[in-house]
């Protein structure tokens, strides 16, 4: 009786959100595999034709696909250096008691708030129009030109939006992790006569390791998933040279119309997610230390 | 000489921050110039102050409508996500069993899922849905939530178990021995007591869900129902090379994050951290 009455109460308390869930994320993924053994071209009315790993082998042949991820390594390894270091030089400067400290973090992290899309077409302007501007003033045309015209560049311009994006969300994690840190620890090193070099590398960064982990972890997945930023920014031009992973699945399926070749594109993307994020959080977990 | 250097520090500080944020400065200052005067000098500040951009920009931009639809979407999902996912992970948080187990296994498992795996057969499922089932799962807004609230349930789920797990069981014990139903004692005792990790998830999620594009891009093809990232996207693709408009625009996506930013700044800046330590 009672345990009937458990049971009903579980169910209650569950399945809605439960069977949500299921339809939204557990069965797509499911049928996503399947999709991803046939080819089909998202007609409802035509047939899915079963051809194995056919799409998979399709995949490395794939000269653009591949060009994509070589992309997104890059973009991702960059923009996690550029991210991570500007978010903890942020941190730093602003838990340096000062009066400013607290209008200075809350700068910082504005543009975190204003989405991807948005973010994009600011910076779309301010490398069309401003930078020619401040060329044309200052006569630095090799440093300060339209850095999305260029295949090289464009890149470069992405790193620099997503860091404007993100190293604000990084100072904010940083910050609790600093803050976590005793005085007393600081101020121990300080009298046994630990310069500020040696006080950040020897006790501030083992300490911090934990943050490390989560904000490694959010740009690392972050970066290999943009989408939205490359979407307003550079449209993955120029002559594809900034299209990323995500963009290029995103084509392949709705733009192309190879919805089971796009889906094989789809789980690779899954697995290379997977795999990096889980082994950077096994990595610099085990680099944690306990107080 | 301490004091000097001090005052410096922050001088060098409030530059730096103000640097940071000079894109939005000169977005706001173009919104405001004609053409002649944008080309003059992208970043003088404008001779004078007209908002005629902004009354042309919101109109182009069915600026109220998409405000609404954005405001409708983001609020009800995330207060269902709110209601369901605290319910969902206390009872497997307090029950024992090896289902609860799997099911909240499940849920972190799929947090590794990149949406771009599961975009293209969640479309098929919904068509299925409708055509099958009758129910509108495309191109509506409550199609929209129903596929919010499925794709914010896992992290709701796991940072309310964690938080659960921290709080001792003697007060609901006490309760049920009052004679309390679950509901009761889940909406009277339980609920109030997950306040801080409620506002943490709410503001994770608006953040989230009032700034996606990709999801609304796929389920809403309707004009009436666009969302401001939808509205903005087609925006651009009308108006590019009309940078004083598009600045606009661009300004005008922007306030209700700023108003959104300065009422809740505290709360968003704790709930990040709170968010991430979990």
């Amino acid at each position: 009786m009672n345990k009937t009455k458990d049971r009903a109460w579980f169910a209650v308390f569950t399945v809605p959100l439960l069977f949500i869930f299921t339809t939204v994320v557990i069965i797509p993924f499911i049928i996503g595999i399947f999709y991803s053994f046939v080819t089909w071209d998202g007609i409802p009315a035509n047939p899915k034709v079963f051809v194995g790993v056919d799409n998979y082998i399709q995949i490395f042949k794939d000269q653009r696909f591949m060009a994509s991820a070589w992309h997104t390594v890059k973009f991702t390894v960059l923009a996690l250096l550029s991210v991570n270091v500007l978010g903890l030089v942020f941190s730093l400067l602003v838990t340096s008691k000062l009066r400013v400290s607290n209008a200075a973090r809350t700068m910082f992290f504005m543009p975190n708030l204003i989405g991807g899309l948005i973010l994009g077409y600011i910076w779309q302007f301010l490398f069309t129009d401003a930078m020619e501007f401040v060329g044309d003033k200052t006569g630095l045309h090799h440093v300060f030109f339209n850095w999305l015209l260029n295949p090289q560049f464009a890149l470069y311009a992405m790193v620099i939006v997503f860091t404007w994006q993100m190293a604000g969300y990084t100072m904010i994690i940083y910050i609790a992790g600093i803050q976590g840190i005793p005085d007393e620890m600081i101020e121990a090193a300080k009298v046994d006569g630990a310069n500020l070099w040696q006080r950040i590398t020897r006790i501030i960064f083992p300490l911090l390791m934990p943050a490390f982990t989560i904000c490694l972890f959010m740009t690392l997945s972050g970066a290999f998933k943009i989408y939205d930023v490359n979407l307003s920014l550079t449209k993955g031009g120029p002559n594809n040279a900034t299209e990323m992973f995500a963009m290029n699945i995103f084509n392949e399926i709705f733009g192309y119309g190879r919805y089971g070749l796009g889906q094989a594109k789809a789980i690779v993307f899954f697995l290379v997610v997977a795999i990096l994020t889980l082994t950077q959080v096994a990595i610099t977990k085990k680099r944690e230390v306990q107080m | 000489m301490k004091k000097a250097s001090r005052a410096l520090f922050e001088v060098l500080l409030v530059v730096l921050a103000l640097a940071f944020l000079s894109p939005i400065y000169i977005m706001v200052v173009n919104s405001f110039k004609n053409r002649a005067e944008l080309y003059e000098s992208a970043l003088a500040l404008p001779h004078s102050i007209s908002f005629q951009y902004y009354a042309q920009a919101m109109a182009k931009m069915d600026f109220f409508t998409a405000f609404l639809n954005s405001l409708t979407i983001t609020v009800t999902s995330v207060a269902i996500v709110v209601v369901l996912a605290s319910m969902t992970a206390w009872m497997l948080a307090r029950t024992e069993h090896k289902l609860s187990k799997f099911i909240f296994m499940v849920f972190v498992a799929t947090m590794l899922i990149p949406f771009q795996t599961i975009m293209m057969p969640l479309m098929q499922v919904m068509d299925w849905i409708r055509t099958h089932l009758h129910i509108p799962m495309l191109n509506t807004r409550g199609g929209l939530i129903y596929m919010n609230i499925g794709f914010h349930a896992s992290m709701a789920v796991f940072l309310y178990h964690g938080f659960v797990k921290s709080i001792p069981v003697a007060l609901e014990e006490a309760a049920t021995l009052d004679g309390c139903s679950k509901f009761g004692l889940f909406w009277k005792i339980v609920f109030p007591m997950l306040t801080t990790i409620t506002v943490t998830i709410a503001i994770l999620d608006v953040m989230a869900m009032w700034n996606d594009y990709l999801l609304p891009s796929l389920v809403l093809s309707d004009k009436s129902l666009r969302t401001i990232p939808l509205s903005t996207f087609y925006f651009f693709g009308e108006f590019t090379i009309v940078w004083n408009l598009a600045m606009a625009g661009l300004t005008l996506t922007i306030i209700p994050v700023v108003v959104f930013y300065v009422f809740a700044q505290k709360y968003i800046i704790k709930g990040i951290a709170a968010g991430a330590v979990k």
